[in-house]
């Protein structure tokens, strides 16, 4: 049996203003190492706001969510940025870089800030992140200056940067043409299946969710499938 | 744990890519911290040359006879009135000798105390400077030249000539510039002079005294203290006045009042004679620190504002930083280390040109016949007033980049993200 990546009990979460409103009803669900999982659902459903509290950015929320079997509710801010910087990587609908910085700077930032290796064995990772995602001819432009297809895929390369169990997608397909979306999803099948990474995606895309393992769908902040 | 390294980098990277507001807020400090160490500096090298003025003429105590009505009047002596109301009129003064009694001995007693740095005789004499059928009022001082230009640094206050010159002429008379020029009188030339009783003595002018002071500079004369000694017609133990310098300034008010009941005499301290000079002092110090001060918290509050305009740019990169693993802390102390950086850039290049006008106002020719020692404006080059400014520098910008950077530490990512 393969081990569980990310698993959540019982999950809810209530807005409180304008008025309150319960957006997650009771979410318990488990992803597998090497799993490529898609979140569906309607706008509204609550699909990106349960994204946030498994990214541990949101901890506005009541229940138990575990990393690689840890307990990581409740734990200080420090240490949810510590895991978020060693075990979870995130690629957005918008690309977010640092528009200043060059696309290798980009890329070795979370590395950096991990501090684990030297800066030549960063900058080694980066360039091969880069290589395998075929934008090393890139590495020393400004990450304003490139197409947003090569955006998205910079962002998938800083998501990689130091080896996470996992990584995460709010729409990262969103905002491409067909095209790159599929340039996109490839990449990320390949390292599920090659590499064993755990992917859980948030799409509005049909297509892209039904290629990948399995489908969470989502309606009124529950999980009907 | 922090990396610095990462979060220095990230700093530089904004402030470089933003460098003409980076420049704007630095420039802010660099002109408080130039206007404050100018201004400090010329303003105590105001404060410090006006002071030395007074205080290098002036001795710490000055020791004399005070002619004055006896305190205790004999009625208060007479027991058989002293439960009632007594009224005396037209007290006198009591005769006294304007000598003062065994000045020699007190004189030694004083050099030997351990806090005086030197106590010296003086005589003053009432004359008349004679110029053909006309007598000018004036004073004659008899000193010990040499001790005066020790002590009271006499010799910048004579323009020509030397105070050497006067210990060496026996006749000699340093003239105060006023009566030289009244009686068209120059050195080598000679002066007659006439004490109250009569007597007539002719002195060879060596040198000419500019105190600076029209008035005193119109009647004041020096002369050796053998010579006033000799047109009076009094012994070598007729001494007028004691000054004496101390070691430490402070202790001229309680010593000051230990001589005056020890040897009956009036005893009186610098400060009790030149109050008004200190309160001068005060205010002007006053009015440097607060115009600085404000300068700084202007530049303040510019940095405050570039700092807060740029946090709202840099939205975006706070939440991609947080979200790839930057904690809030980590964000704080990158915009943080903006402000300082702006605030130690800008502080020390204040400092250099702040050093650097101070160095032209030195420069700049100052001639006034009131100081004739001052040649250009007096600057107080005090390494203190840079480390103060380098110092609030520093704590001005951290106070203005703290607030901001304490909001980007609090930005939630979640809501940046989800709101494009």
């Amino acid at each position: 049996m393969k081990n569980t990546v990310l698993e959540a009990l019982h999950i809810d979460k209530y807005f409180k203003n304008p008025v309150l409103f319960h957006v997650l009803n009771d979410i318990t669900f488990k992803i597998n190492q090497g799993e490529f999982v898609s979140i569906m659902g309607k706008s509204g459903c609550g699909k990106s706001t349960l994204l946030y509290i498994l990214s541990t950015m949101d901890t506005d929320y009541e229940g138990k969510l575990f990393l690689n079997n840890e307990l990581i509710t409740g734990k200080s801010r420090k240490i949810l940025s510590y895991i978020r910087n060693k075990h979870i990587g995130f690629v957005f609908q918008f690309h977010y870089l640092l528009s200043e910085f060059s696309v290798l700077e980009n890329v070795m930032l979370p590395a950096k800030k991990l501090g684990e290796k030297s800066f030549q064995e960063i900058e080694y990772d980066a360039i091969q992140k880069l290589k395998m995602l075929n934008i090393e001819h890139l590495a020393k432009k400004l990450a304003s200056r490139i197409s947003g297809g090569e955006k998205q895929r910079v962002s998938i390369a800083r998501a990689l940067i130091n080896n996470p169990l996992l990584i995460m997608g709010d729409e990262p397909t969103g905002n491409l043409d067909s095209y790159n979306s599929e340039n996109v999803f490839n990449i990320f099948k390949q390292f599920s299946s090659e590499q064993g990474l755990s992917l859980l995606v948030v799409t509005h895309d049909e297509d892209f969710a039904m290629q990948t393992d399995r489908i969470i769908q989502m309606d009124d902040g529950k999980i009907i499938t | 744990m922090i990396n610095w390294k990462v979060i220095l980098a990230i700093a530089k990277t904004h402030l470089l890519t933003k460098i003409r507001q980076t420049a704007t807020a630095a420039l802010g400090v660099t002109f408080g911290i130039a206007a404050y160490i100018t201004l400090v500096s010329f303003m105590t090298g105001l404060n410090k040359m006006l002071d030395d003025l007074i205080f290098d003429q002036t001795p710490h105590i000055h020791i004399y006879n005070e002619i004055e009505p006896t305190k205790n009047q004999p009625i208060s002596l007479y027991n058989e009135f002293q439960d009632s109301f007594n009224v005396i009129h037209s007290i006198k003064p009591k005769l006294s000798q304007k000598k003062i009694h065994n000045a020699l001995p007190i004189i030694n007693y004083l050099n030997e105390h351990e806090n005086v740095r030197g106590a010296i005789p003086q005589i003053k004499a009432q004359i008349f400077y004679i110029a053909g059928s006309i007598e000018l009022g004036g004073n004659l001082t008899g000193v010990n030249i040499l001790d005066e230009a020790k002590l009271f640094n006499i010799q910048d206050y004579i323009i020509e000539g030397s105070p050497e010159a006067l210990y060496n002429t026996a006749n000699g008379i340093l003239l105060g510039v006023g009566i030289a020029k009244k009686m068209a009188l120059k050195v080598g030339d000679r002066v007659q002079i006439s004490t109250i009783k009569g007597a007539i003595f002719p002195l060879k002018i060596v040198g000419l005294y500019q105190s600076g002071i029209a008035d005193i500079d119109a009647i004041l004369s020096f002369v050796n203290l053998k010579t006033v000694q000799r047109i009076l017609g009094e012994t070598e133990n007729y001494i007028t006045d004691i000054n004496v310098k101390l070691h430490n300034l402070e202790l001229a008010l309680p010593m000051a009042k230990k001589i005056e009941q020890q040897f009956k005499l009036t005893a009186i301290d610098i400060n009790t004679a030149n109050a008004q000079f200190e309160t001068g002092t005060t205010i002007r110090n006053l009015i440097t620190y607060a115009v600085s001060i404000t300068l700084l918290i202007v530049a303040g509050f510019g940095i405050y504002n570039i700092l807060n305009m740029l946090i709202y740019e840099k939205m975006n990169d706070i939440a991609i930083l947080k979200a790839t693993g930057f904690s809030g802390k980590d964000v704080q102390l990158i915009f943080m280390s903006q402000a300082v950086i702006i605030g130690v850039i800008g502080g020390v290049l204040g400092l250099f040109i702040g050093f650097g006008l101070s160095h032209l106002i030195n420069s700049i020719p100052f001639a006034t016949e009131a100081l004739p020692t001052i040649k250009t404006y007096p600057i107080n080059f005090n390494p203190w007033f840079y480390i103060i400014g380098i110092s609030f520098a520093m704590l001005s910008t951290f106070l203005a980049g703290y607030l901001p950077s304490q909001k980007a530490k609090k930005i939630d990512p979640v809501t940046i993200i989800r709101g494009q």
